[in-house]
């Protein structure tokens, strides 16, 4: 693909990045800023991608390291926020609900 | 060629991502949300091997994977929720150091042959991957507490962090101009030294700040391989992280009152660590458990501030049951909430959530602030900097600004703290030396149980 498109892609995404988040509660500030995190850890696709072209033992090496931190990213930055989030119970969700604003 | 269906794949990944963020921002979605990012993430990962390149090294690539998601999983199941911060700081530096390795290869296969605009991806994925790994690993060590949570300026500091900026510029102009793996190297090199110095000066309560911001950059450094890569999904993705993660850090930064400048550049021009010393020898009044038990148990309002301490303790259950006896006795209980109680925005309400706190009882700063005058006692359970009255009134207090909670304006003020240590911040709070306060030392677990008991006999 051409630079401008990835280009219109990139600027799309910035404001899409920003619209979506307007409006969240301070009490979910660690849960989203984890769960973005994340999802960053995609750049495990990216390792993959790399690794799989590699054709020298040190690209293979350093490619094989990206995954494993990728993964580590992709994986646990699920797993933890998954946790975080088992905390709000929906026992109260609607008197909760009420000054989320 | 990647083939059709596989770019659809990722292409729904794309929404799947944004569908997470959108869900995150709400208590009510929130899980789901999260759980569509996985999903996204996971498609991504499994389609990516059929994007038809040679595939000499799969079992290798999948045994990375295998020990990568192990470790991952392994730590996110083992942390505790008091640690979750620096946890969330450690797997975005990881991120960021991945993304920053994909550039080094990208940049070894093709022998630097790539047009100027793919050469200009590589420096930002390097540069801005090696600042977020570094730094996120400087801020994992002070929340962890193997180095010291204040600020640490060098002698000098300002002067070396530039030379560092400037030498990080200068070699990646070079590198655009000229490239050889050696300067590539070296700029990997000094951008995870200026990411250590970018982060040391940062202290106390504006930690979980920079986290978020690293977290942006991350974000930004992975949307700068997708562009190394061509590829569309790393684009979006670390985009999205990238804008988002920008917002919400100015969000935190704004729940604190200070502009994100002042959070980093602040403690150059601060005077570090002011007046430690020259309160200490004052008295303070202490009182039993007893003493405590009785004021909390004839009053007719009380407020209770949860801190960091509470948390450290794993005195959240004891709190609730303290809130539950005093409720019996027909007293109006409350809990304070600062936003950037524990360690980061919101982190009190999780380990609140997590000791069953019915969550309408937990009032944010702005609604509380007003109640404080009409309290008959303020109980604070391990906390300080959030009720330290020198951020309203000490122009030279690092904190200086903050909002705080409004705890003074008690009747009566009760600490339950370990010792007369400063807070995280470093900084002495005169709320402490204060004729209407009692202090009761010792660890918030012990002392609460130990109230919770004398109320019983009251």
């Amino acid at each position: 693909m051409d630079g401008v498109a990835l280009l219109t892609i990139f600027v799309l995404s910035i404001f899409v990045g920003f619209e979506v988040i307007a409006k969240v509660s301070a009490i979910l500030h660690t849960p989203l800023m984890s769960g973005a995190n994340a999802i960053h850890g995609v750049v495990l696709v990216g390792a993959i991608v790399v690794t799989l072209q590699a054709t020298t033992t040190a690209a293979l090496v350093i490619g094989l390291i990206a995954i494993v931190l990728g993964a580590i990213n992709m994986v646990g930055g699920f797993m933890v926020t998954d946790r975080m989030l088992e905390m709000f119970k929906p026992r109260q969700t609607d008197s909760a609900k009420k000054d989320a604003a | 060629m990647i083939p059709a269906w596989v770019q659809l794949a990722n292409l729904l990944a794309a929404v799947l991502f944004i569908l997470a963020l959108k869900g995150l921002s709400s208590p009510k979605s929130a899980r789901r949300g999260n759980m569509l990012g996985a999903i996204g993430a996971a498609l991504a990962t499994v389609v990516v091997f059929f994007t038809g390149v040679a595939a000499d090294h799969i079992l290798l690539i999948i045994a990375a994977i295998g020990i990568g998601g192990a470790i991952g999983a392994g730590a996110a199941r083992r942390v505790k929720m008091t640690q979750m911060p620096q946890m969330v700081a450690l797997y975005n530096g990881v991120g960021g150091g991945a993304a920053a390795l994909v550039a080094w290869v990208e940049y070894l296969e093709s022998n630097g042959s790539g047009s100027k605009l793919a050469l200009i991806a590589t420096v930002l994925t390097v540069v801005i991957g090696g600042v977020s790994f570094s730094g996120s690993i400087v801020t994992f060590l002070k929340l962890q507490e193997l180095i010291t949570g204040r600020p640490i300026v060098l002698p000098g500091g300002k002067y070396i962090t530039a030379l560092v900026a400037i030498s990080v510029v200068v070699l990646a102009v070079w590198l655009i101009a000229a490239p050889a793996t050696w300067l590539l190297i070296t700029l990997l090199l000094m951008s995870l030294i200026f990411g250590v110095l970018f982060v040391l000066p940062v202290g106390g309560a504006d930690v979980p700040i920079v986290i978020s911001l690293l977290n942006a950059f991350t974000g930004l450094s992975v949307a700068a391989s997708g562009y190394v890569l061509n590829n569309v999904l790393l684009i979006v993705a670390g985009t999205l992280v990238g804008a988002s993660g920008t917002l919400l850090t100015q969000m935190m930064a704004q729940a604190m009152g200070r502009p994100i400048t002042g959070t980093l550049f602040g403690a150059f021009n601060a005077k570090a660590t002011k007046a430690a010393g020259s309160v200490e020898d004052r008295p303070v009044r202490s009182g039993s458990p007893q003493d405590i038990a009785i004021m909390l148990g004839y009053a007719r309002k009380v407020i209770l501030v949860p801190g960091y301490g509470l948390a450290v303790a794993q005195a959240q259950s004891t709190l609730r049951e303290l809130a539950e006896l005093l409720a019996a006795r027909d007293i109006e209980v409350d809990y304070a909430i600062h936003p950037v109680a524990g360690r980061m925005p919101g982190h009190m309400n999780v380990l609140l959530a997590e000791a069953n706190v019915p969550y309408d009882q937990l009032k944010e700063m702005e609604e509380i602030n007003p109640e404080f005058s009409s309290a008959d006692v303020a109980l604070v359970v391990g906390a300080n900097d959030v009720v330290n009255p020198a951020a309203r009134a000490d122009k030279t207090a690092p904190i200086y600004g903050m909002p705080i909670l409004n705890v003074d304006n008690a009747a009566q003020v009760v600490f339950l703290k370990r010792s007369m240590r400063p807070g995280f911040a470093g900084i002495e709070n005169e709320l402490l030396f204060d004729p209407k306060t009692t202090m009761l030392f010792g660890d918030a677990k012990d002392s609460l149980t130990k109230v919770v008991a004398a109320l019983k006999a009251l």
